[in-house]
């Protein structure tokens, strides 16, 4: 056990920890902004992954499919405020849970029906193979994927802190009536959210695609980000970075110290254990807005 | 006109906190209890009492159980098929343990096993709530999935986690027809499903009632939340508890962990969604639009001519589901069971509506 192969445990974990982040960051954009626990998210990054895939496959140009499934994940934005969201408005939380579900599974039968359920390779070009730095061995994939969700926190931070849109939906946020009162469209804001966790939905789909070749149980990355996200906190998108770097780093290493003495595959469940431990301090996770309870 | 209670008086307290306190309904379901018992096992053919009715109450129980957690006591739960593998593993062991002990026995204890697994991973509860709980209790889904396959001892140091249950012994009387293990799971069921049906009319129901609809007010006034949640978590895993044990014993007979994983979870939550949250009946209603849908959308395109593929029925399988139960939180938010009691308030005026 030298000190070197622990660097390279640990840092494996952060990077592939990163990658956790991108599927945590598209729940926690539609939470922010609508208090909606979004279960479907990771059926929507299989969704996005499918579409991107599957019009590749009509042999359009790369940036061309890029447009074509943002436009796609912009009208799936728009048919689940119109037929789900716009009709449970008002209702409890809970409820659009729930609702969120039967979207999940109706996106997973949809994608599949529609695109097929082979498993599709995809191959944008990120190289694969793993390089040297200094004397730790480090996926070069893994790097890409590190900078490829670093811009997009900062993309989103961007937009969220300087754009008219980014400070409309802060206020939504904030207080759905005030926002209201005050003259801003909550049904075009929700829309805008949910476009936005699509897009994002999109980045993970092509990234977790590229890893895993898009198939079914890339919507299962989904229960992976989710202890992600209880850890970070719904409302933190820093969170949902942070977190996925701790869950990454605290799986590897418990998989390589842990994992031979209560007989291996505890990666299953290591990650919940770890959010649920933190939650039991903080019940509202590391990065949360403190739950104010009033009677 | 028939469904009216005009002249039934109430002479007594007793008469005023009978379960069924209209006579209709007193007759409606003494009826379908006899046609439950002495009926259908004449009736129905070893296909449906084999595939349908028995899984069906079965899910029936699980779907009970999650909904005094759920729909009663409000703490959203995705770990009920965690549960339920509690309770299917504990009656193999119990099984092998003391192969002479009654199987009531047995059950009993399996339910009682997984009630203290549902006390410990009930636990966080006194400190999340809402969408944290839900997910804190994936945790438990996760880590006992995995422990029914990487922990020997529990699968008694079976290879992969499969085990094979002994066969099904009454009082020296081995079941082994379809109708016999029909009519052993209907009488648990029916049982406990009274026994359910009276905890949420008493003082335990109440109280899960009153955290649900909002737990800092229900403190004030002297509800102690500890107790409340956990025994409202103990009481769900008993009767998941159960429901695995019934699964292994007298559906599956040769188990494996998979049996017990997140779907199955999934499945009976959408079961109390459709049927009704905080609705005992509902429990009923949506175990058997659950359990029949697939068997219906699997029939109707062969019977209408359409030769669809299975990957494609499967995802129809999947779209259905996910439209259904958007649609329900649509239309009714409290599922089959609350349409089934305004057509009781309909039948109460007609056919003279003024």
């Amino acid at each position: 056990m030298n000190l070197s192969f622990i660097t390279e445990v640990t840092l494996g974990g952060l990077l592939a920890g990163v990658m956790y982040s991108l599927v945590a960051l598209g729940f926690v954009l539609i939470y922010k902004a609508s208090g909606v626990f979004n279960y479907a998210q990771g059926s929507m990054v299989l969704f996005a992954a499918l579409s991107f895939v599957g019009v590749l496959e009509l042999d359009v140009p790369i940036w061309l499919a890029l447009l074509l499934t943002v436009a796609i994940m912009i009208a799936l934005a728009y048919v689940v405020e119109r037929l789900v969201l716009r009709p449970l408005v008002n209702q409890a939380q809970i409820t659009l849970f729930m609702a969120t579900i039967g979207i999940s599974f109706f996106l997973d039968g949809f994608g599949q029906e529609v695109w097929g359920s082979d498993v599709h390779a995809l191959n944008i070009g990120i190289p694969q193979n793993p390089i040297f730095l200094g004397s730790i061995l480090i996926n070069q994939f893994d790097l890409i994927a590190a900078v490829v969700a670093g811009s997009l926190v900062a993309a989103l931070a961007l937009f969220f802190q300087y754009t008219r849109v980014g400070r409309a939906l802060r206020a939504v946020a904030d207080d759905h009536q005030a926002a209201m009162s005050v003259g801003i469209p909550l049904k075009s804001i929700w829309v805008v959210v949910w476009s936005a966790a699509g897009i994002v939905a999109l980045v993970a789909g092509i990234m977790w695609g590229s890893k895993l070749g898009v198939q079914f149980s890339v919507a299962l990355v989904a229960l992976k980000a989710l202890p992600v996200l209880i850890l970070g906190g719904f409302t933190s998108i820093p969170g949902a970075i942070i977190g996925g770097l701790i869950i990454g780093a605290g799986e590897k290493l418990s998989e390589v110290f842990l994992g031979p003495m209560l007989g291996g595959g505890i990666e299953a469940w290591f990650a919940y254990m770890l959010a649920m431990l933190v939650l039991l301090v903080r019940p509202q996770g590391l990065f949360g807005e403190r739950i104010i309870e009033r009677v | 006109m028939l469904y009216r209670e005009v002249g039934q008086f109430k002479t007594s307290y007793a008469a005023d906190q009978a379960i069924f306190p209209i006579r209709q309904d007193r007759i409606g379901s003494i009826v379908v209890l006899l046609v439950a018992f002495a009926v259908i096992p004449l009736a129905a053919n070893e296909y449906w009492l084999r595939t349908l009715l028995t899984p069906f109450l079965i899910y029936a129980l699980a779907a009970i159980g999650l909904n005094l957690l759920t729909g009663y006591a409000g703490q959203v739960s995705l770990g009920t098929g965690a549960f339920m593998g509690v309770g299917a593993y504990a009656a193999y062991n119990i099984s092998i343990w003391l192969p002479s002990l009654n199987i009531i026995v047995v059950l009993m204890l399996a339910g009682l096993v997984a009630a203290g697994v549902g006390i410990l991973f009930g636990l966080p509860s006194l400190r999340i709530k809402g969408f944290y709980l839900a997910v804190a209790t994936l945790a438990a889904q996760f880590f006992l999935s995995w422990a029914f396959i990487r922990v020997p001892w529990v699968t008694h140091y079976s290879a992969n986690g499969i085990v094979t249950f002994p066969p099904l012994v009454l009082f020296g009387v081995p079941i082994t027809t379809p109708a016999g293990r029909y009519l052993f799971t209907l009488s648990i069921v029916a049982v406990l499903a009274l026994i359910a049906k009276n905890l949420v009319r008493g003082n335990a129901g109440r109280s899960w009632m009153a955290i649900r609809d909002m737990d800092i007010a229900a403190e004030i006034i002297g509800i102690r939340p500890l107790r409340t949640k956990l025994l409202a978590f103990a009481v769900s895993s008993f009767y998941c508890g159960i429901a695995g044990a019934l699964v292994a014993y007298v559906f599956l007979v040769s188990v494996e962990p998979a049996a017990f994983d997140l779907d199955r979870s999934f499945q009976i939550l959408f079961m109390i969604i459709i049927g009704g949250l905080g609705s005992i009946l509902g429990c009923f209603l949506g175990a058997a639009f659950i359990t029949l849908l697939p068997i219906f959308l699997n029939r109707v395109p062969t019977s209408l001519g359409l030769p669809l593929s299975t990957a494609t029925i499967s995802h129809i399988e999947f779209m259905t589901f996910g439209a259904l139960i958007v649609f329900f939180l649509i239309v009714e938010p409290h599922g089959l069971a609350r349409l089934w009691q305004i057509a009781k308030e309909k039948l109460r005026l007609w056919p003279f509506p003024h």
